[in-house]
């Protein structure tokens, strides 16, 4: 089923539907919750790093643009060019516009969620450019042809047996084993030889930092320095909420992000590039090219969502979500699934395409508390709610249900007039204690049943019990 | 100290389970607290807030406050309810200079039940006795908003014959979520499904908890699935009221 045609509802359906999605979920998110509660415990003063993290992103995100142009002047100084976008189309050309100057046939692309949000595959294959994904997890989605349906494991939603069986159909020298080392073996045979070829390599930032105008990059494959240092040309893509003022404020974070991400004190491979080769070195691209990207940011910050730029893109909220557990991240239909998917997407994709993720979430809390920036996740989801209302996009039947019910609420009397009628009236669909279908509230009892109230509400055998 | 204490019922005691109430009264008075049930509350107006009906749970706050404010505290026999007056009230009201003070005045003084008996009266069951073997799950909303955690687990320690067996995964939702679990029924019925087996696999007698909402959601999953776990509100016990029915049986 198409991500984009379905509905949420639909979507959710039919992958709780597919119990292979739900063992390829439950692996890799479990592991990630278990590794990183380890993690946490052994970190001196989590709870202040946390704060001291989050600090660090208001302050940036405060004085955004005096960050933005000293990361500029800087980055220009160490030799590469910057470019602005202010949307997402906009920066696809830019990208596309250098690819095609330089002559490029091929690129080979670190993976970077905000290529995704931008659409810069798409683009690309569009332009006539080929394009090789060297994040091992991005090389599978693109054998399947398929999205990310995770923003740390974009394959999370495969099993290594999907992942074996893909291999030996689409790999040139098919491979035979089901271990993870065969496997990954046969994708460094089949992505060594094609990256080496690429033209120009592509990659996003984690963070930019200001006082230098370096690039920091991290992966556990070590994909990103073998894209980006061989090709002649380089091209950052760069959310303008990545920018962190210097060098330990890039550390404080990068040890939030590993741990959150995936309980490792350090993610395997970081990079810090820094302009252009230089003369005298011995490698590294001739040019280097960085698109600073708005698309809707500066917009959220004028729009009460400032908190949602601290994201650092750890993943934790929705390894620890138990939506997505069940679910996974396609059901959510946009680039960035989970908690922090489900707040983003009504930026790129406009609310009304996308207002019943803000109410998939029982609004438990579960997310806030593990988000290394704490971002109040539950409460910005609970202004989409709100802005959805305002707006007149909730259905009908919720805006009448509620409305006759508050109408009701808030007349005390009416009220316990309807609540004793109410329970009289569902004396009579019980068995037992339980009734097993009850009108209007199918949703519940398909999968459970419902307790027979008692025949009389607290406030009428209260006020019984005061008479006597 | 006597002190005069509003209980306040939640929507969802008032209508199905009136138990809940009369062990909250009967706890407390235990306490020494003078107990009043305000007339003119009925729901905190928390579906509103959660749905994005912002002019609703206004008006359902202003009520619930100003049912409330004449009492010394507030106790409710429910974190979530409790949350929301604690925690969300006064958000509610940041820009209304006319109600944020009383909005404020009723959130320091609201408590969820089990923390009130035991963080402020510094109270303990005693003479209670229930043979049984019990697992707790902790439900969200008071769990994260207010804190409540060891107040139940040391309030149910002061009962003779209880017995404790963890679940796995005790801090983890149980997919109620309020109006969450009829939008997304399928959803909601694949998270309580997991947390059903999880009580299930401790082999206790008595699931507990402090919201009536998630008991109703597990106690219902674990009906439907024919499993033999009995659940009730821990105010229940705590309160000596432990040998009447559980949520869902005849009474
Ligand atoms: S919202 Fe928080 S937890 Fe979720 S990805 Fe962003 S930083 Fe990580």
């Amino acid at each position: 089923m198409s991500a984009f045609t379905a509905s949420f509802k639909e979507r959710a359906d039919a992958a709780l539907a597919d119990p292979i999605l739900k063992i390829a979920v439950e692996r890799t998110a479990g592991t990630a919750e278990a590794k990183r509660g380890i993690a946490v415990a052994a970190f001196p003063n989590f709870e202040a790093a946390r704060t001291r993290a989050a600090a660090i992103k208001d302050h940036v995100i405060a004085h955004l643009g005096a960050y933005l142009e000293q990361f500029e002047a800087q980055a220009i100084a160490a030799g590469a060019k910057v470019h602005w976008a202010s949307t997402a189309d906009e920066a696809c050309r830019i990208v596309i516009d250098i690819c095609k100057a330089t002559g490029a046939r091929s690129v080979a692309r670190s993976k970077s969620m905000l290529g995704e949000e931008i659409g810069l595959p798409h683009a690309l294959a569009e332009a006539g450019i080929g394009r090789v994904e060297t994040d091992l997890a991005e090389h599978i989605i693109q054998l399947a042809d398929e999205r990310p349906s995770h923003i740390i494991w974009p394959a999370m939603h495969k099993t290594r047996e999907q992942v074996s069986a893909l291999f030996k159909a689409k790999h040139r020298l098919p491979h035979q084993e089901e271990t993870i080392a065969a496997m990954a073996e046969s994708a460094r045979r089949e992505l060594r030889t094609q990256m080496l070829g690429a033209d120009v390599g592509i990659s996003g930032a984690n963070f930019l930092i200001a006082d230098t105008g370096a690039v920091c990059t991290v992966t556990n494959e070590g994909n990103a320095e073998l894209s980006l240092v061989p090709p002649r040309v380089h091209i950052v893509t760069a959310g303008i909420e990545k920018i962190v003022p210097s060098m330990p404020h890039a550390i404080h974070m990068l040890r939030m992000l590993a741990r959150s991400a995936t309980g490792a004190a350090l993610t395997q491979y970081t990079t810090f590039y820094t302009g252009p080769k230089r003369a005298g070195d011995r490698d590294g691209p001739e040019e280097m090219h960085i698109v600073l990207v708005d698309n809707g940011r500066t917009k959220m910050r004028e729009e009460g969502l400032a908190e949602m730029l601290r994201c650092i893109r750890c993943g934790a909220c929705m390894n620890h979500c138990v939506v997505f557990r069940q679910i996974g991240g396609h059901a959510y239909g946009g680039t960035y699934p989970g908690p922090m998917g489900a707040v983003l997407t009504p930026v790129l994709d406009g609310l009304p395409q996308s207002r019943d993720l803000a109410h998939a979430c029982t609004l438990n809390g579960k997310c806030q508390e593990v988000c290394p920036v704490r971002i109040p996740l539950p409460t910005l989801l609970k202004g989409w709610r709100e802005k959805s209302w305002r707006e007149g996009l909730e259905p009908t039947s919720m805006r009448w249900g509620l409305g006759i019910w508050a109408w009701v609420a808030t007349r005390p009397r009416l009220y316990r007039l309807g609540t004793g009628f109410a329970v009289r009236a569902m004396q009579m669909l019980g068995k037992r204690g339980w009734i097993g279908a009850l009108p209007l509230a199918g949703g519940w009892t398909r999968h459970r049943d419902m307790p027979k109230p008692a025949p009389q509400t607290f406030m009428a055998q209260y006020r019984k019990a005061q008479r006597k | 100290m006597t002190q005069e204490v509003a209980l306040f019922v939640t929507c969802l005691v008032d209508l199905m389970r009136p138990r809940i109430g009369f062990a909250a009264i009967r706890a407390l008075e235990a306490a020494g607290c003078d107990v009043v049930v305000p007339e003119g509350q009925t729901c905190c107006g928390q579906p509103a807030l959660n749905s994005g009906d912002r002019a609703h749970a206004v008006a359902l706050a202003k009520q619930t406050i100003a049912a409330l404010e004449p009492y010394d505290a507030v106790v409710v026999p429910s974190g979530s309810c409790a949350g929301t007056i604690r925690c969300h009230y006064p958000e509610i009201f940041a820009g209304d200079a006319a109600w944020l003070p009383r909005a404020q005045a009723v959130a320091d003084k609201t408590w969820e039940i089990m923390a009130y008996l035991d963080q402020v009266r510094g109270w303990k069951p005693q003479g209670v006795t229930v043979e049984a073997k019990a697992t707790y799950h902790d439900s969200c909303s008071g769990l994260r908003e207010l804190g409540i955690k060891a107040q139940p687990r040391r309030l149910l320690r002061g009962i003779d014959g209880l017995r404790f067996t963890p679940m796995e995964g005790e801090e983890t939702c149980c997919g109620f979520g309020g109006t969450f679990c009829v939008k997304y029924p399928a959803i909601s019925n694949a998270i309580v499904g997991e947390k059903a087996d999880a009580i299930d696999a401790t082999g206790a007698d008595l699931l507990l908890a402090g919201d009536l909402g998630c008991l109703m959601n597990m106690a219902g999953k674990l009906h439907r699935k024919g499993s033999k776990v009995r659940a009730y509100h821990a105010i229940e016990l705590i309160a000596g009221m432990g040998d009447g029915p559980a949520i869902g049986e005849e009474g």
